[in-house]
Formats: C-alpha cells, structure tokens, sequence
C-alpha cells in the first residue's frame, strides 16, 4: 500500500506575520518555517497505518516548491516518512495549481491513499485536497477526526462538521483530509533530524510530470488586520452588566 | 447567464447563512444583469423548494441518492447545474458543507475558487475579493480567472436577503442516477444535542476556555451565563480536544467564524487561531486572571479575575 503526504512549508504558527508596506507579501527574510500543522497530522496519521499494517506500507511525502521546501521534507523524512519526493516549482500556487499537480504526482505515484491537511496555516483554502479528487475522481473525506479499517481496501472516516461528527464509509483509492483531533504528531528527533540530512530527496519538475500548473487565483494585495478596540477595564461583574446595557446596549 | 446560489437546508428549510450569499449574489447580478438562481440538493424537498422559492427561483435536485450531502454526488450535480446554466459564479456560505463540496465542483468545472469572502469590489471590471489568510492576521485582495467563479462568503460578513414580492420559479433538476458516482457511503451524524441558538447565527456568544475542567462544569458557567444571556455556547480547541466539549462548539480558524453582538471570553488566553474566530464581533467582554492575558487587547470590556467567582455574579447581576 502506498500513501503519499502532500506537506507545504509554511511560516511557523509562533510567528507574527508582518505585511510588507507594499502589499506585496508577507516580511518572509527572518521567519521560521514549519510543516503545515494539518501536513504533520497526515503524516503521523500514515505512519501510524504503516506501523498497524506492517512493512508493505510506503509514506512519501510530497513538497511543491523550490529548494527550501527541502527543509521540511527532511523533517517528514525524521518522523519516519520511506521517501520524500520534491516538485521543483518556483511560481505561487494556489489550491488549484496544487491540485494540478498532485494529480500529475498521483498519475505517476499510483498511491492508494493521499492523506492531506485540510487547510495550509498560511492561506487557509481549504481547498486542495477536495480539488485533487475530484480531478482524479476519487473519493473524498474531508476533516478527519478518526480514520479506521473496516477491510483492507475500505475505511470508515469521522468527519468534523458544523453539524457534528459524521462518518462515512469509503473504497480506496481515496483522497483524505486531516483535522487536528485526528492525532498528535510525533517529534523528529534530534539523531532523526541529522540522519534525515544524509538521505535522498528525489526532484521532478513540473516539465517532467508534464504539468504547467497555471494558478487562477491573483493576489492583488495583502493588507496587515489590525483591531482598533481599547479596552475598558471594569472593576466588577455590577459594573459590567451595567455597561453592557446601558453603554453598549448589547444587552 | 446565471449567478448560481447553492443553499445548504436541514430538510424543511433552508440554513438562513445561505441568504447572506443570496444577499451577494444579488448584488452582483445588480452590477452584472445575470439572473440569480437558487440550487437546493436532497431527498424529499418539497418544502425546502417552498421555502426557498420565497426568496429566488430555484432550481431543485430532489432524488433518494441525494439524500445525504455526499461530496461526489453533490459536486456533480452543482457542475452539471453550472454548465447547463452557463453560470459566471457559484456562491455559497462559508460551511464545512460547501468546504466540502464546492472545491469538487470547481475542480470538475476547470474553475477558480476564493473561500471565506468577506467583502468585494469591482474594479477595471474585474472582481475584488476579500478573504482572510494568517488566521485572520491578514486580508488578501483576490482576483479569480475563468469563469465560473466558485466563492464562498461569510454569512456574518453580510446582511440577509429579503423575500421577494412573488415567489420564484420552482424548475426540477432531473437527476440521472446512473451517472452518479457512487463513492461513499452515509452512515451517520452525531452531535450533542443543543437548545442553545446556532453559534454562527446568535446575537450572544459566551465561550469557554481552558479552566473549565469537565463538561459539568463547562455547562454550570459557560452554559449558564450564555442561557442568562439568551446565547450560544462556543469554546476553544483546548476544551474539544481534551473532549470538554463537541467540535461543532469550536470557534476559531479551523472552527467556526462567528461575528455577534456581543461575545464573551471566559478564560482564553486570545491565541491568534481562536482569535480569527470572533475578532469581529461588535462588543467583547474578556474576564480572565491574568491581567496580562492578550485576549485584553482586542476586548471592549476587561474584567480581571477567577471566572468560577466571576460568572454566578454576572449572572445574579442579569437577573436583576
Ligand atoms: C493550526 C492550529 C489551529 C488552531 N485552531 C484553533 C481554533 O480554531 N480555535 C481555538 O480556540 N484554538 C485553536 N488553536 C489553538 C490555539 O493556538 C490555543 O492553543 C487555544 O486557543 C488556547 O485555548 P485557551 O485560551 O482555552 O487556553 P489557554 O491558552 O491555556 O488559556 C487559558 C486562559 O485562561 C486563563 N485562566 C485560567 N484559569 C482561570 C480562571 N480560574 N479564571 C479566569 N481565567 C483563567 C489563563 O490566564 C489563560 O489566559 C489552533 C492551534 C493551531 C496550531
């Protein structure tokens, strides 16, 4: 069995993002970067499946991107992913140049399972995943919360919904994504890490692959969202209610 | 050409988020002069079509295979409603339902899609979306090419379409259910069950954080003060994860989007990820012991101290 783990760089979650004065991006000279957090929880969650089903399961994670992507396809690697494959792509993406191109991946990958984050900390789409199968015409479970076996080539996902958690039954091959409940992602360990900078990561550029994924989605600008609130201290809960109905009038 | 609005329903109505994309829908057509056309999906919809017929016409996919919204069936019909209709754009609220589905859709019809829009513009003759990125630390100006665009909106970002004079026309989407895919199967829903208002639609919020301990204790302070205020309930991940309360109560970036009139935060800390949840509703009341807490920072209203002493006095207090 094969599952491939899409993970994209993204700027650590510690970090404040800064817009740059023109618009233009974000202040990226001095961020720290990090797998998608949504990324990692898809590659524990496969490790976790190789570690069930035994050794006849291979992890690869993916990166589309240029040559700092490495960096955090040396992490999947650390966590324990077999193979780490890297797209060479320098452009912007968007949700569906992504798709594109992990639907070129898939086509030669012939994986049985993609498991994906279901939104990128950065521009939060939430929408590769989905795209992806519908271009393979694959099934889909989005928001993952809980993914087990029923039998070997059927599983029955949690879904987190607005509604409350739904499940459903789905044959692979099947495009899966992961919500943060469905797991807590291992650490790379520090030997890990350094093992990980000897091994392999195999690159392919979109030529190859025979993609030239095109994004649709422009980015005029970038404003910074600042919230222009002060806040009032208030002393006791009298006080407070008193505001709020006669102040604010929200009450 | 059409501006297809697709309107998530609980079986006997439809979801009162999908007015607000009504509400954008429209207002694009006004610019454009395309027609708006509703598009409800299910089994058994005869009074989903009524209802909704009040507000547009609508075009209606009623058929047994439909009657759980599955993303393959659902993307499929919304593609194939879109290109008989030639349709410029396809909206909808910003749920998990249409988060589902909708990319599908858009990928089937080779489309651009912008989720979460908040506010828009039309310049040079091009759209501008609004959309935040960055948990919210950031709001992108986008623009999609090709057409269809898919776009989902914020319901909280925009008013709520009004009826019309006369209902709309009512048009039955033949379903072929041999070209249905067939890839996944229903088997259920689980939710806590709930008389509190919707969390997205209420005028209150009161939201949880770390220090309630239990369910309990959760429903005695935060389920009492949000009953005192005639409120939803919401929490933070740390309450759903350390399973205190059901996801569907998360507020945040993975969780929902709400924008009331007044939101209070019971002992969050303000982390950036539950931030973009509820930044924008109109009032903020904070109460939390440390005043040093950055959840301070965006309130309207501060209240240093232990929410356990705090909330039955707020409490008493409305009573009065
Ligand atoms: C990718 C990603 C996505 C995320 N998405 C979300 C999301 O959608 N929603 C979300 O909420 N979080 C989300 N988070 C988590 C977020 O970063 C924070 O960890 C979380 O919001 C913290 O929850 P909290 O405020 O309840 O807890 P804490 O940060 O632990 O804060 C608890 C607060 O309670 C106060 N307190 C303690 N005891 C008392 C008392 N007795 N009386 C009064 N005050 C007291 C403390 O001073 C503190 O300020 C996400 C994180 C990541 C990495």
């Amino acid at each position: 069995m094969k599952i491939l783990v899409p993970t994209k760089r993204v700027p650590s979650t510690d970090e404040r993002v800064r817009i740059r004065p023109d618009g233009s991006g974000i202040e990226d000279a001095s961020l720290a970067y990090m797998i998608n957090p949504f990324d990692a929880i898809a590659l524990e969650e496969a490790l976790q499946i190789r570690e069930q089903r035994g050794s006849n399961v291979e992890v690869t994670a993916i990166g589309i991107g240029n040559a700092d992507f490495e960096s955090e396809l040396r992490t999947a690697l650390a966590m324990g992913a077999d193979r780490a494959l890297r797209v060479d792509f320098d452009g912007c993406h968007d949700p569906w140049s992504v798709a594109q191109t992990l639907a070129a991946v898939v086509r030669r990958e012939k994986p049985d399972l993609v498991l994906m984050g279901k939104q990128a900390v950065d521009d939060d789409a939430n929408q590769a995943g989905q795209m992806l199968a519908g271009l393979l015409d694959w099934p889909q479970a989005t928001f993952a919360s809980k993914i087990e076996f029923v039998e070997p080539a059927r599983l029955s996902v949690a879904r987190e919904t607005d509604r409350g958690l739904e499940t459903i039954l789905i044959r692979l091959p099947a495009v899966i994504t992961t919500d943060l409940r469905l797991n807590e992602p291992r650490y790379a360990s520090l030997p890990a890490l350094m093992k990980a900078k000897k091994r392999p990561i195999e690159t392919i550029s979109c030529q190859d692959l025979g993609v030239s994924p095109e994004p649709k989605v422009r980015l005029v600008r970038l404003e910074q969202v600042t919230i222009d609130r002060t806040c009032e201290r208030v002393a006791d809960a009298a006080e407070l209610v008193h505001k709020l109905r006669y102040e604010a009038k929200v009450i | 050409m059409t501006i297809l609005a697709v309107a998530e329903h609980d079986g006997t109505q439809v979801r009162s988020g999908a007015y607000s994309a009504l509400t954008v829908a429209r207002d694009l057509a006004k610019n454009s002069g395309d027609n708006v056309e509703l598009l409800v999906l299910g089994s058994g919809l005869d009074s989903v079509a009524a209802d909704a017929s009040r507000f547009a016409p609508v075009i209606v996919a009623d058929h047994p295979l439909l009657a759980n919204p599955t993303a393959d069936r659902y993307a499929r019909i919304i593609a194939n409603v879109a290109k008989a209709r030639d349709a410029v754009s396809i909206i909808a609220n910003s749920t998990t339902f249409a988060k589902d589905i909708l990319p599908r859709a858009a990928a089937l019809l080779n489309a651009a899609m912008a989720g979460d829009v908040t506010g828009y513009s039309v310049g040079n003759g091009e759209l501008l979306l609004r959309r935040p990125m960055y948990a919210g630390a950031a709001m992108a100006v986008v623009t999609l090419s090709g057409q269809p665009q898919v776009i989902t909106v914020r319901a909280s970002a925009f008013p709520s379409a009004g009826p019309l004079d006369q209902p709309g026309e009512r048009t039955v989407w033949n379903v072929d259910a041999s070209t249905l895919p067939n890839h996944s199967e229903y088997v259920g829903l689980e939710s806590r069950p709930t008389l509190r208002p919707e969390l997205t639609e209420a005028r209150v919020v009161v939201s949880g954080g770390r220090p309630f301990r239990t369910s309990e204790e959760f429903e005695n302070y935060v389920g009492r003060l949000a009953d005192a205020l005639n409120g939803a309930a919401g929490c933070t991940r740390a309450l759903v994860d350390a399973g205190i309360a059901p996801n569907e109560w998360q507020v945040g970036q993975t969780g929902k989007v709400v924008a009331p009139q007044l939101y209070v935060a019971l002992g969050i800390s303000g982390a950036v990820q539950h931030l973009a949840g509820m930044k924008n509703s109109r009032v903020v009341v904070a109460v939390n012991s440390d005043p040093e807490a950055p959840m301070f920072s965006i309130a309207t209203y501060g209240l240093v101290g232990d929410v356990r002493q705090i909330v039955p006095e707020l409490i008493r207090e409305l009573g009065k």
